[in-house]
């Protein structure tokens, strides 16, 4: 995987996972002109396009829209169900997950991501192994803490 | 005691000195703003506080600032002046600065920029820390970012880490250093003991970054490749258990044990079995389990599928697996979901050359899908059809794919069309269909039609008598209820019916139409505004063609030509002209020349043509005339290199390596001149060049010139047939007259003056006679109409090569100034002189 962008209906911005390094000019361009792409579809279109040279690979979920961008050789039917994946873990984590979890704790969605993939290859297949990870570091960020509530 | 104080004191300094607001109310506040301005207020007013915190050293709320530093990031605000606080947060022991140091560093710092060299050292510290969750974040942070730099100072690390106890650093481990040899190929033989026993793994985890780790080592390098062919058997064992198992709720995803993994070994297996038959024999068996057992309602299991579909194709497998799984694909059509139904195609289209018989069967599916709602189906669909096309099933599959060309975007009509005529070409079952399906296309494909397309439907029916006054028929009717915008079926149309006008009148294309009828559309079309000037001059050369035909109308067709002789855009201004002086001065010779053409020889589009696809609404000035170039003379790009290569023709005794040095090698050139005896005549202008160098002269200045032409066989290397060169010579200052020369090989439509040879009784000349070259003249004489036969004899006893042979003619009386050059073995040889002694007969 190159990259995965979350946005809303709207066109904002909600998660971006870069694992390829452009300039800032560069990546903001990209997810722009991707953006107003996605947006334009129509529902009966299909979940996927072509793009440059890269296969983009989204699917809507409520009201936020999760695209990725794979290589040629990538399997667009498992990239669906590596986004269905994230979801899950995302919803079992935040109990029912909304757009508005995934504003208010977007540093917790990029660990939740940085657990399930790592260099955009998936790393964990197992629901269970990744939110345990989860757990076991959210618990660690507690106790370095101590006594005073140094919350972000 | 101390304590209470310390309490009492924590309490006033907050209240004194009150902490930065938390990340969740500044979001709050940020989404909250009513407009974008009120937004920009807020980030810049916090991003000023974050950066008077940062220089002051502020270690406790560092994280939290950070972490408001990144939001505003991903607004789109600049951020790079966090950039060296991630760096201290992630030397930071503390855990939570350590999470939100290194999700700053991948999200701020990526290869290109230098700081992120600065956290090596930390990366290294913390890959050799005791937490497994520290060692996890520099992992994950190496695998994102990694530069080739980097990835040298830690390969050794992650090597380590590899063969760790620990099954969460090794998975993570396992991807960190696939990026590594990504980055730095060369140290690829480092990884190459650990991966062995990545293998025998029983946590998914590990194995499905160790198969990735093996896959990428396999692609990059064919000794890798080699090397793990030896795990195919492992691998096998591997995915059966996979599939065997019971069910794994861990793994599980809507019933199929461990998709991710399932797929990654798929892709493994491909790249192990692709060209090499021992390997494939191995895999096969597991191949056909897959396939067969997969369940294939969900996604999940079509993804699976559609994996091993593509790993079948791509190895040696034997003819039955194929055919299952092109009949997977072909299932896979007739799935509900557009997303498989879009995979299917896809894949189809990779494979049908390879397997067409078996993709033939299902035709009628993808048929069905060029009438998808989803424009990317649609397409592939297109494609798909016509690598399907064969002479079997030509006739349904046009039928089809003419009702989709119909209805096509524009972006499709043209490749559709001209991919339509290419299928017509090959397979036509017969003539009439061939013709029939040209026309529709044409009709269809409306303005979107390239230029060949319109080409060869003029070409085709010029070539086939028999359907000659089938296709006028046809296209008299088409034209009768046209749409005066679609350029090319007015072109197409209005060409056949200059040429078998008398077809349609006679009554043997099964048509009744009066000539009153023709002369009505033919108005029509010269004065419709939305007609290109291209249709324009098709129509006005057509109805040139007509007034030859018919028989009462005559008067009408003048007219309308005068009228031209107005008109603002110069071609058609100078057309109409010209052709007035066919009804006036020259209306002897208008019946012969507007003779039906002999059939165009030269290929079709498809073959060798430019295959511009250039829309037929934009004008361009000499469309007309480049499109006759091609009709005319199929390999003719460029003038100059047919006239040097006509002219190395012309010397071929004088070539160099020619064993007869002492040939006295004679070439003809004849040149139709028209001259009259009035004072106001258009004066020929014509320069018959032989030109072969460079610096050939290009025709720019009359556009009615004829192409030059090319000798259908070369037998008759000596006579040559060259083309035009309107050398403009300050000598001549009257408009020139069209000068075509042609002996035998097609004349164009341009050409008005037919070329007659013939005996003639006027005494020839010899023009010149110096330095070893002589020019002979011959002359025929008909009525005003004057040709000269030019015959250049080289008598040097040299070669003689780079003739260049000049001529102007100033008014009567007849005169003739040339100007000879030459190269007599390699030396420049040049004259110029006059002609006076021309026989008296000639202008008289």
């Amino acid at each position: 995987m190159q990259f995965m962008l979350l946005f809303s209906r709207q066109g904002k911005l909600r998660l971006q996972k870069w694992y390829e390094a452009h300039p800032d000019k560069v990546k903001k361009k990209i997810t722009r002109e991707l953006i107003s792409t996605i947006l334009a579809r129509k529902p009966k279109m299909s979940s996927f396009l072509e793009w440059k040279d890269l296969k983009i690979v989204y699917k809507r979920y409520a009201s936020l829209y999760f695209c990725c961008a794979i290589e040629q050789q990538d399997n667009e039917l498992l990239t669906l169900e590596v986004i269905h994946r994230y979801v899950e873990l995302l919803d079992k984590y935040f109990g029912s997950v909304c757009e508005l979890d995934i504003i208010f704790n977007f540093e917790k969605a990029y660990f939740m991501l940085d657990e399930l993939m790592v260099g955009g290859e998936v790393c964990e297949t197992s629901k269970k192994n990744v939110l345990k990870a989860i757990a076991a570091q959210d618990l660690l960020q507690e106790v370095s803490y101590g006594d005073t509530a140094y919350e972000l | 005691m101390s304590s209470i104080k310390q309490v009492i004191n924590d309490a006033v300094e907050k209240v004194r000195q009150p902490n930065p607001i938390r990340l969740r109310d500044l979001i709050r506040q940020i989404r909250s703003a009513k407009t974008a301005a009120e937004e920009r207020a807020v980030v810049n007013r916090e991003c000023a506080y974050i950066r008077l915190t940062f220089r002051e050293e502020d270690s406790v709320w560092r994280c939290r600032n950070v972490a408001k530093l990144l939001y505003i990031h991903m607004l789109g605000y600049p951020a790079h002046f966090g950039q060296m606080e991630c760096l201290k947060l992630i030397a930071s022991p503390r855990f939570t600065d350590k999470r939100i140091g290194y999700l700053g560093a991948m999200l701020l710092l990526d290869e290109r920029q230098d700081v992120h060299l600065l956290i090596t050292n930390s990366l290294k510290n913390d890959l050799n820390s005791s937490t497994q969750f520290v060692q996890g974040l520099a992992l994950c942070t190496l695998g994102a970012i990694a530069s080739p730099e980097m990835s040298r100072d830690l390969a050794g690390e992650v090597e380590r880490l590899l063969k760790s106890s620990n099954a969460y650093i090794r998975k993570k481990a396992a991807v960190c250093a696939l990026r590594i040899i990504c980055r730095v190929p060369e140290l690829m033989e480092m990884y190459l003991p650990a991966t062995r026993s990545l293998l025998s793994e029983k946590n998914h985890g590990v194995l499905i970054t160790g198969v990735t780790l093996i896959t990428e080592m396999c692609r990059q390098s064919p000794d890798m490749l080699a090397h793990f062919k030896k795990i195919v058997p492992n691998l096998v064992r591997i995915l059966k258990n996979l599939i065997m198992a019971g069910y794994s709720p861990e793994h599980d995803v809507q019933g199929v044990s461990d998709p991710f993994l399932q797929v990654k070994i798929l892709k493994l297996l491909r790249i192990l079995g692709c060209g090499d038959s021992e390997a494939s024999e191995t895999m096969n068996d597991i191949l056909a389990q897959v396939a067969t057992n997969t369940e294939s309602s969900k996604n999940v299991g079509n993804a699976i599928l559609y994996e091993t579909v593509l790993s079948i194709m791509d190895i040696k497998s034997e003819s039955g697996l194929r055919v299952l799984a092109i009949n997977i694909l072909g299932r896979f059509l007739l799935n509900a979901d557009k997303n498989i139904r879009y995979v299917a195609l896809n894949t189809l289209l990779r494979v049908v050359h390879a397997d067409n018989s078996a993709v033939q069967r299902h035709r009628s599916t993808i048929l069905e899908c060029l009438k998808d709602a989803d424009i990317s189906i649609r397409r592939r669909a297109m494609e798909l059809c016509f690598a399907l096309i064969n002479g079997n099933n030509i006739r349904t599959m046009m039928k089809e794919l003419l009702t989709f060309l119909e209805k096509a975007e524009p972006e499709f009509k043209a490749s559709c069309s001209s991919k339509c005529v290419l299928a017509a070409e090959k397979y036509s079952p017969n003539v009439r269909w061939h013709i029939d399906t040209l026309l529709k296309v044409v009709e269809a494909a409306g303005n979107h039609v390239p230029d060949d397309v319109v080409s060869s439907t003029i070409q085709l029916i010029s070539e086939t008598r028999t359907e000659q006054a089938y296709a006028v028929g046809e296209l008299w009717r088409h034209l009768s209820i046209a749409q005066m915008e679609y350029q090319p079926m007015i072109q197409v149309a209005t060409w056949c019916i200059g040429e078998f006008g008398d077809l349609l009148l006679s009554g043997h294309a099964d048509v009744t139409v009066v000539e009153s009828e023709l002369i009505d559309i033919y108005q029509k079309i010269l004065w419709s505004s939305q007609c290109s000037i291209t249709t324009k001059e098709y129509a006005l050369t057509s109805l040139m063609k007509l007034s030859a035909r018919l028989t009462h109308e005559i008067g009408s067709i003048q007219q309308v030509v005068s009228a031209f002789g107005s008109h603002l855009n110069i071609e058609l201004q100078q057309r109409g002209i010209e052709y007035s002086q066919l009804f006036t001065r020259h209306n002897h010779m208008r019946g012969p020349l507007l003779e039906r053409m002999p059939p165009f020889e030269g290929t079709r589009a498809g073959t060798e043509q430019d295959k511009a696809t250039i829309t037929n609404g934009v004008d361009t000035p000499l469309d007309n005339e480049s499109l006759l170039n091609d009709l005319t003379s199929p390999n003719n790009n460029a003038h100059e290199t047919s006239e040097s290569n006509a002219l190395l023709d012309l010397l071929g005794g004088m070539e160099p390596g020619d064993s007869d040095t002492i040939k006295s090698t004679s070439t003809s050139i004849s040149l139709t001149v028209a001259s009259t005896p009035s004072v106001n005549a258009d004066i020929l202008d014509l320069l018959g060049g032989l030109d072969s160098g460079p610096a050939a002269s290009v025709p720019t200045t009359n556009m009615n010139e004829a192409p030059p032409t090319q000798l259908p066989n070369s037998s008759n290397a000596a006579y040559l047939l060259d083309g035009l060169l309107n050398n403009s010579t300050p000598i001549i200052s009257s408009p020139s007259s069209p000068v075509t020369n042609s002996a035998g090989t097609i004349p164009t439509s341009n050409s008005i003056y037919p070329l007659v040879l013939q005996k003639s009784s006027i005494p020839g000349i010899t023009a010149y006679d110096k330095n070893g070259i002589r020019l002979d003249m011959a002359f025929e004489l008909q009525e005003t109409l004057i040709t000269i036969n030019l015959i250049a004899s080289n008598n040097t006893g040299a070669q003689v090569t780079d003739f260049l042979f000049q001529a102007a003619v100033p008014k009567v009386p007849l005169r003739m100034r040339i100007k000879l050059s030459w190269l007599a073995n390699g030396s420049p040889v040049q004259d110029q002189g006059e002609i006076s002694n021309f026989p008296s007969a000639l202008w008289q």
